[in-house]
């Protein structure tokens, strides 16, 4: 009974409100500012959403809105926020063997393993990051094997896969340096250089295969699937990026360099050490999914740095911010915590924002769909009581696709 | 006679502890000028002035009615804020071990035995802000050793930064855990009732150790037993048993020993407290808390809610924050008293929760954990406001020495990172030389 008296009123109201807007995807938010990210912050504006799509954004004073419409206020809207990478979904917050399915140690090589096949939509860490104002995540395999599989792009709605995906197959996640590497398990390889090798091996073999592929297509041969070479091959051909988790300086090195070899379109994954070779990553024009901004500095990632964010924004690389994946504590990390962090270290407001909404969107390819709040767009928006970066600020509203997914006051 | 003279000796021994501790230079004094002062005793004064003397507040106080003393060295700190220095209740930082895998019970083991006070992390507390700290060893024994509270004044071994006690020996507690980490293959635990039996059985062999020592009969007397030993301080109350310990039931099996066995004790981590909040006050145990960016990543830490905060301190329960570094970062420890005042908390609870909350869970609140005249001058100089995600410390103090000063690109590696501020090879070599880090 303390309980209830103690916690339960929250939860209580915010059931009321899912109940009551389950069904409308018509609604206007109104804040007295607007961050659409699309062009200039909008003082006392509004957001008005139809048929889950962004109808009209403007000042308050010059939207007209239907009679009738829900209003929502707030003191700052943002656009839904965008975790550009996570295994948020197969990664639960248990983190026992039957909520782990975010890294599979069999062998080193599974590009293979489809995210989509692993993702629990009802894991109660996607509640939680969604409260924060979180919408769309890139979530996947982790870092951990030389390719560890497949990532997906999901939106955080809807009670399975098939509502909550928008695009099955995202990325081939890669992992180079100690975090593929390890002395004990024999699945996996014990250096560097040997991990490098398997990744190539496994590229080249699959240049023979679609070679092979292309003759039985030409010859009218039949050819006996090969999913694991179906998937690399999607990126070599360039339709596929490969994700490649590389913290240091070296491992950067060797992730542009086969890059290069393989022509392949690379998105460098974590980057601690990214500062030390800015000029290359720059010059391949290579975009970094950075890692968390609070991303404990141990091992690979001792020389990270809280301003790294900043310095690739100001260095004109192409980058976005990570929640990221942990194998403890934090299971899962709140973008919007970690973009705050890197306002406090060196990034401007707007920018700090960009890295969660409109960079994130564009990186991964998804922003005629989401990242900003202009017409067309996914009617995707974050609620706030004030700053959306300060620690005491609360999200106080979460809608995706016109839906008020979350009114608790978090 | 004898009376007068033991009690002229107990006098004597803590003046003589502290001065071993503290470098007292004899130096002018210092006075800090203008800034906002968080002094955790009373209101916040908006324009105040501190003034150090031998390492210790000599004055705290409204600038207008306070004249500066005459020679003092002034710092003009107008515009910043300055707060006490934090207290961080439970860390790992200096590399620490603790107790091996050979038993799950071993109070013999001091951690002050294995802290690497070159290690980075030092340097990372310092910047966040940190001048006093439990070390602890880990939860994967019900015992795991004796922790030390530690200064992060300057220095390069342990004797320099360990605090001590009256008696001069070093000061700390004890680190006890339950529930699941501390389940592994025998000789530990496999279930939480033997987890209980083992912890009372120890207790129980303790009692009778200090049963033999207290006999007169000096044939009567045992064989020295550094574990009972330890043991014993737990059941005098000298020594703070510092618990691990996450589950509603686990916290109350804590509660129930501590009743059979009278130990003084913090409850720490505590996901599930607000779960039993009323126990917990009934008991007047306090309760250092983590907060973590989500909830789980075990089992047992499930239900850790940041409301835990304002439910224990709303019912009457002392309560104080940890960093578990590495679990959390050092340098960004007053975010953790920020989130609990986003989830409540009121924020003088929030506050003394990173400050004087911490001290009195160590015993060391007539020391540190307020700007009070008398107490160490350990404070931290902040640019903007302490609950902010956009304040940044620039200098922490301790005992009126400067050991973090953004400003310095040496010490700025440790506070923001880059390369070397992994390696110890990057803490200064040479004291006031001006050398590039790397």
């Amino acid at each position: 009974m303390r309980l209830a008296t103690r916690l339960l009123p929250s939860v209580l109201l915010s059931v009321f409100a899912l109940a009551s807007a389950a069904f409308a995807q018509d609604l206007a938010v109104r804040g007295r500012i607007v961050h659409t990210m699309g062009g200039a912050r909008i003082e006392d504006g509004v957001v008005l959403v139809r048929g889950g799509k962004i109808a009209a954004v403007g000042r308050a004073s010059e939207v007209a809105l239907p009679a009738g419409v829900q209003v929502l206020e707030a003191a700052v809207v943002t656009p839904g926020l965008i975790d550009a990478h996570s295994s948020l979904g197969l990664a639960g917050w248990l983190n026992y063997a039957h909520d782990k399915d975010e890294l599979e140690r069999s062998s080193a090589l599974q590009p293979e393993l489809r995210a989509i096949d692993a993702y629990n939509a009802r894991e109660p860490l996607i509640e939680w990051v969604r409260g924060f104002g979180v919408t769309t995540v890139h979530t996947g395999h982790a870092p951990g094997a030389v390719i560890s599989g497949q990532t997906m792009i999901v939106k955080l709605r809807g009670e399975t896969l098939d509502e909550a995906v928008l695009q099955p197959l995202a990325m081939v996640a890669a992992t180079l340096g100690e975090g593929a590497t390890s002395e004990d398990d024999k699945a996996q390889p014990g250096t560097r250089a040997k991990a490098a090798a398997l990744l190539r091996e496994e590229l080249v073999k699959t240049q023979s295969w679609m070679a092979k592929r292309a003759r039985a297509v030409e010859e009218k041969e039949p050819l006996e699937r090969d999913l694991r070479r179906e998937t690399l091959a999607l990126v070599l051909e360039g339709k596929v990026p490969l994700l490649v988790t590389a913290q240091r300086a070296q491992d950067i090195a060797t992730a542009l360099r086969l890059a290069k070899e393989f022509d392949f379109h690379l998105v460098l994954d974590g980057a601690a050490e990214a500062p030390l070779v800015l000029d290359a990553i720059r010059a391949a024009q290579v975009p970094v999914i950075v890692h968390p901004t609070m991303f404990r500095a141990v091992g690979e990632t001792e020389n990270l740095s809280l301003e790294t964010p900043g310095a690739l924004k100001k260095a004109g690389i192409q980058v976005a911010l990570q929640g990221g994946y942990e194998s403890y504590v934090p299971r899962a990390r709140v973008v919007l915590f970690e973009a705050a962090e890197a306002a406090a270290y060196g990034l401007s407001f707007d920018d700090a924002l960009g890295l969660i909404t409109l960079d994130a969107a564009r990186l991964l390819g998804i922003e005629q769909r989401v990242g900003s709040l202009e017409v067309g767009k996914d009617g995707d928006l974050a609620l706030y009581d004030g700053d959306p970066f300060e620690y005491t600020t609360h999200c106080v509203g979460v809608v995706i696709d016109g839906r008020v997914v979350s009114s608790e006051k978090r | 006679m004898q009376t007068a003279l033991l009690a002229a000796v107990l006098l004597a021994v803590p003046l003589h502890a502290l001065a071993q501790e503290r470098a007292q230079d004899g130096a002018a004094p210092q006075a800090f000028v203008g800034a906002r002062l968080v002094t955790l005793a009373g209101a916040e004064i908006e324009n105040g002035i501190l003034v150090v003397r031998d390492g210790v507040i000599a004055y705290v106080g409204p600038l207008e009615r306070t004249p500066v003393p005459a020679g003092a060295v002034i710092h003009d700190v107008s515009g910043r804020t300055i707060l006490p220095g934090l207290v961080d209740t439970h860390s790992h930082i200096g590399a620490v071990d603790g107790g091996d895998r050979s038993q799950p019970l071993q109070p013999e083991v001091r951690v002050l035995d294995s802290i690497d006070v070159l290690d980075p992390s030092l340097a990372r507390a310092r910047a966040g802000g940190i001048t006093t700290v439990n070390v602890m060893p880990g939860s994967g024994h019900l015992l795991s050793g004796q922790t030390a509270y530690i200064k992060l004044r300057k220095g390069h071994t342990i004797e320099e930064l360990a605090m001590r006690n009256p008696d001069g020996t070093p000061a700390g507690g004890i680190k006890m855990a339950n529930g699941t980490n501390s389940r592994r293959d025998p000789p530990f635990p496999g279930t939480r009732a033997k987890s209980a039996a083992l912890v009372r059985e120890k207790y129980v062999a303790a009692q009778e150790y200090a049963r033999k020592l207290a006999d007169p009969d000096p044939k009567k007397q045992p064989e020295r037993d550094l574990g009972l030993e330890a043991l014993g301080e737990v059941l005098s109350g000298k020594r703070m048993v510092h618990h691990h310990t996450h589950r509603h039931d686990d916290i109350l099996t804590v509660l129930r020993l501590r009743e059979e066995f009278g130990f003084r004790v913090v409850l720490h981590h505590v996901s599930d407290a607000w779960k039993v909040a009323d126990e917990i006050a009934a008991a007047k145990v306090p309760c250092s808390l983590i907060v973590i960016d989500s909830p789980g990543g075990k089992l047992e830490a499930r239900d850790m809610r940041w409301e835990s905060a304002r439910v224990l301190s709303e019912a009457g329960v002392d309560v104080c924050f940890h960093t578990d570094d590495p679990i959390t970062d050092s340098r960004l420890f007053l975010r953790s008293a920020a989130l609990a005042a986003r989830a409540g908390l009121a924020r003088d609870k929030a506050l003394a929760g990173v400050t004087l909350a911490g001290a009195r869970m160590l015993d060391l609140a007539t020391r540190v954990g307020s700007l009070e005249v008398g107490k160490d001058a350990d404070f931290v100089i902040l640019d903007g406001d302490p609950l902010s995600v956009y304040a940044h410390v620039l200098e922490t103090w301790v005992e009126g020495q400067k050991v973090f000063d953004l400003n310095d690109p040496r010490d700025r590696l440790f506070a923001v990172g880059g390369v070397g501020a992994g390696s110890p090879r990057a803490l200064s070599c040479c004291e006031g030389e001006e050398e590039e880090v790397r």
